[in-house]
């Protein structure tokens, strides 16, 4: 049985002469990675080869789908902020991974898949399991490169690390053709990258527009920060939270920035966009001077950009020079990373409190908890809802949880009520919207935040999407936390369609199957809630539960997440019903 | 679409260092494509500098949407640099073959006067057709068509247009700070960044 012995990888380190599977190997140990998502096939099997002999070092998931193991790259990139490393075979395993690029590319998180390709001789002969990944991908990565040498790798990965986690970080592929997996070549010492000639990650900070920016800021009657996920990019938690409490601004986020300033500080006012809260979409349209904080004005927050906060100067920091005057013009373009601008920016500005413009965002607050929020989180009487799941779980769990939720309603009442005491807690798809993301995500998230509970808040139809990824969880022995809120239909859908289609509910009512007894085949504890007597002892009990556990709780059918703005609307047209 | 926009519109000549790198012009045609925009013209060739590629993009825009483009253009990361100037910042010039049936050529006699007037010579003089070129603006190649069409004019191409930036001091200086392993603080890339309304226009 001489195949299946492991060489010691001490030995390894010492060859000279490596198979190109061998260099990839190594170069990720050098890179620091310890956790690798994927899935194996004909073409990528060299490097799986060559893992074998590393398995202690490197810890493989094997997820059940390309697409789960992509999700949970980002959802530990996300929850550790390290780089999401990825394995794929070529053709239907590397086209498995296009919705998790594209979603990794518009929510800048750095991953660096590697796919394996046919033979170098044969690209291009529609060959067994040939796609053109390099092309199909382009238009979702920030950058790809095709190996078809091993001498290549050592270089080329290198330079994909920098790129994934340089600058505005983003998904990178690397495509290594068999026979560059299988080549023996001499491998030199591995250089880490920090410079490309052709690339600039950061825009070199000028002076005066700090200055321009603090001397707007100074003189605002009514300024208000909207912050996103730049803050936590640049881990800049900390000088945000000097800025914010130095210059005394109300501040609210995307949901791509929840958590970067715990939700009960004071000066946190809330939730922007679509399904935000009211004050701060209202008061958008009110305050002098806006500062958007490595956010990029999407149009989920903004709603009608003619119509969006005319009357305001606006100071836009951001490291992606693409980023400003992109949909909104700033008055003061402030280029550079928010961590090395921010400091710069509270320095120069005068320390200021703004309580009557503050108490104006808690006046709206007041009506919006009076008509909104006390129903959908302290229901008295009739079916559960979802917030009051969230409710109960924020209570059980302090804030101190990961929620890893996925998209429709369930996204937006978990991103508007999760008490998120912790940076790195929210974990969502905000820019591509990917039902089936949350799932793999959790798994991913408990990888690279070991320490910390990860509650999955799913909808009945997202869970759908990747349920084959229980399998993943049974394997490995993950850890998470899956909340099913079970509506009976697309509910996103059938709020819009409610709304806006005059409830004509064309193919929303989706069938569930008895998600517990699919549990229990896969050897995870679950449990059903129909009755809100028994929602926070099932809560308790999923918390305690040493493992993975589910439970489905069957929330109203046709509940609907307010305020919204509608499609078309300026954000001060919010409607609180 | 206002009227606003329409009047704005006009050509912008967009030049795109990049390195020499497989898959590029793909990324860089979906820049403009997933914005369902048409690229007037294009053309790639090498640079004064070695291992450096240079794209000439001809595009009809108006100006707020151009600088947005080259944004996104100079976000890829094998492009060095990108710039974009109006058709009066540029030298620019396009080339235009022209097929015509030599008996018919050779039976005029104003002919010569003809090519003569409209700047262009003869590439090559066969028994069956002559074929002739021209160099210069859309205008002055159209013109020929016209002129030829009359004598059976079988067959005609133009190539995509090359310009030359007016201003330019040439993209040597600014390669030097490329070159460095560290961006230095006077970064000359920035310097464009951040005139804005002015950027790259040099
Ligand atoms: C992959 C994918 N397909 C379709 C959609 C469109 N979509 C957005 S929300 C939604 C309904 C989600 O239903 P469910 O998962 O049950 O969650 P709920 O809204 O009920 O919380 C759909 C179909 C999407 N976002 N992603």
């Amino acid at each position: 049985m001489l195949t299946q012995e492991k060489q010691t990888p001490e030995l390894l380190e010492e060859k000279k002469t490596i198979t190109g599977s061998e260099a990839v190997i190594r170069g990720l140990l050098k890179e620091g990675v310890d956790t690798v998502f994927g899935y194996p096939g004909g073409a990528i099997m060299p490097i799986y080869d060559a893992l074998y002999d590393y398995c202690d070092k490197i810890n493989h998931v094997l997820v059940r789908h390309e697409q789960g193991g992509i999700h949970a790259g980002q959802g530990y990139a996300r929850a550790s902020g390290k780089v999401g490393v990825v394995f794929a075979t070529s053709g239907p395993g590397a086209t498995n991974l296009i919705t998790g690029l594209a979603d990794a590319m518009i929510d800048s998180t750095p991953l660096v898949c590697i796919t394996g390709q046919v033979f170098a001789h044969l690209l291009g002969t529609d060959a067994f399991q040939e796609a053109d990944v390099i092309s199909i991908s382009a238009p979702v990565t920030k950058w790809n490169y095709q190996v078809t040498d091993a001498s290549e790798i050592p270089a080329a990965l290198a330079k994909a690390f920098y790129i994934a986690k340089s600058g505005r970080p983003g998904p990178v592929l690397i495509d290594i053709t068999k026979n560059a997996q299988l080549q023996q070549f001499t491998c030199g010492e591995h250089v880490p990258c920090d410079h490309i000639r052709s690339y600039r990650p950061k825009p070199i900070i000028r002076k005066e527009y700090i200055q321009e920016a603090a001397a707007l800021i100074n003189q605002a009657k009514k300024p208000f920060v909207l912050w996103g996920q730049g803050v936590i990019l640049g881990a800049a938690e900390q000088e945000f939270r000097q800025f914010i409490e130095k210059s005394g601004i109300p501040a609210a986020w995307t949901i791509m920035g929840a958590g970067a300033l715990p939700s009960d500080h004071p000066l946190n006012v809330g939730m922007l966009g679509m399904h935000g809260n009211y004050g701060p979409n209202v008061l958008t349209n009110d305050c002098d001077v806006l500062i958007a904080i490595g956010m990029r004005f999407d149009d989920r927050v903004t709603g009608r950009l003619d119509k969006y906060a005319k009357q305001a100067q606006v100071v836009h920091l951001d490291i992606d020079p693409s980023e400003i005057d992109k949909n909104v013009k700033a008055t003061v373009p402030v280029w550079g990373d928010c961590k090395e601008t921010l400091p710069l920016l509270t320095e120069l500005i005068e320390a200021k409190s703004h309580p009557e413009w503050l108490q104006k965002f808690r006046e709206y607050e007041a009506q919006e908890v009076e008509q909104v929020i006390q129903d959908e989180l302290f229901p008295a009487s009739g079916e559960m809802t979802m917030g009051e799941v969230m409710q109960q779980l924020n209570e059980l769990t302090n804030g101190d949880a990961i929620i890893v939720s996925d998209v429709g309603q369930n996204q937006m009442v978990a991103c508007r009520y999760a008490k998120l005491n912790h940076t790195r807690s929210n974990i969502t798809s905000g820019g591509l919207g990917t039902m089936g993301f949350a799932l793999p995500a959790a798994i991913g998230a408990k990888f690279g935040a070991p320490d910390r509970t990860v509650v999955t808040f799913v909808g009945d139809g997202g869970i759908q999407m990747t349920i084959q990824e229980l399998g993943t969880i049974m394997q490995s022995d993950v850890d998470v936390k899956i909340i099913i809120v079970n509506n009976q239909f697309l509910g996103m859908v059938r709020q819009w369609q409610q709304l806006f289609h005059e409830r004509r509910y064309s193919f929303v009512d989706i069938t569930s199957p008895d998600y517990i007894k699919v549990a229990e085949g896969y050897g995870i504890a679950g449990k059903k809630i129909t009755e809100r007597e028994n929602l926070r002892s099932g809560l308790q009990e999923m918390l305690t539960h040493k493992g993975a556990y589910l439970l489905e709780v069957m929330v109203t059918k046709e509940n609907n997440v307010f305020p919204m703005v509608p499609q078309g609307c300026s954000v001060s047209e919010i409607r609180l019903k | 679409m206002t009227n606003q926009n329409h009047i704005d519109r006009q050509e912008f000549n967009i030049t795109v260092y990049t390195e020499h790198q497989v898959g590029l012009l793909n990324r860089i045609a979906t820049i403009f494509s997933r914005r369902k925009m048409n690229i007037e013209s294009l053309n790639t060739s090498p640079s004064e500098i070695e291992g450096i590629h240079r794209f000439n993009i001809v595009i009809h825009e108006t100006e707020d949407v151009v600088r947005k483009l080259t944004r996104q253009i100079e976000k890829q990361v094998e492009v060095l640099k990108v710039y974009y100037h109006t058709n009066e910042d540029v030298i620019w010039q396009e080339m235009a073959l022209y097929k015509v049936p030599t008996d018919v050529i050779a039976e005029k006699a104003l002919v010569e006067r003809l090519l003569r007037e409209n700047g262009a010579r003869a590439v090559v003089i066969r028994k069956d057709y002559t074929v002739f070129e021209t160099t210069g603006h859309r205008e002055e190649t159209d013109n020929l068509i016209k002129v030829l069409q009359p004598y059976g004019l079988i067959e005609f191409v133009r190539s995509a247009r090359i310009a030359i930036i007016k201003g330019s001091e040439g993209f040597n200086r600014k390669l030097r700070e490329f070159e460095r392993a560290e961006p230095g603080s006077e970064s000359v890339e920035n310097e464009y960044l951040n005139s804005r309304e002015k950027i790259f226009s040099m």
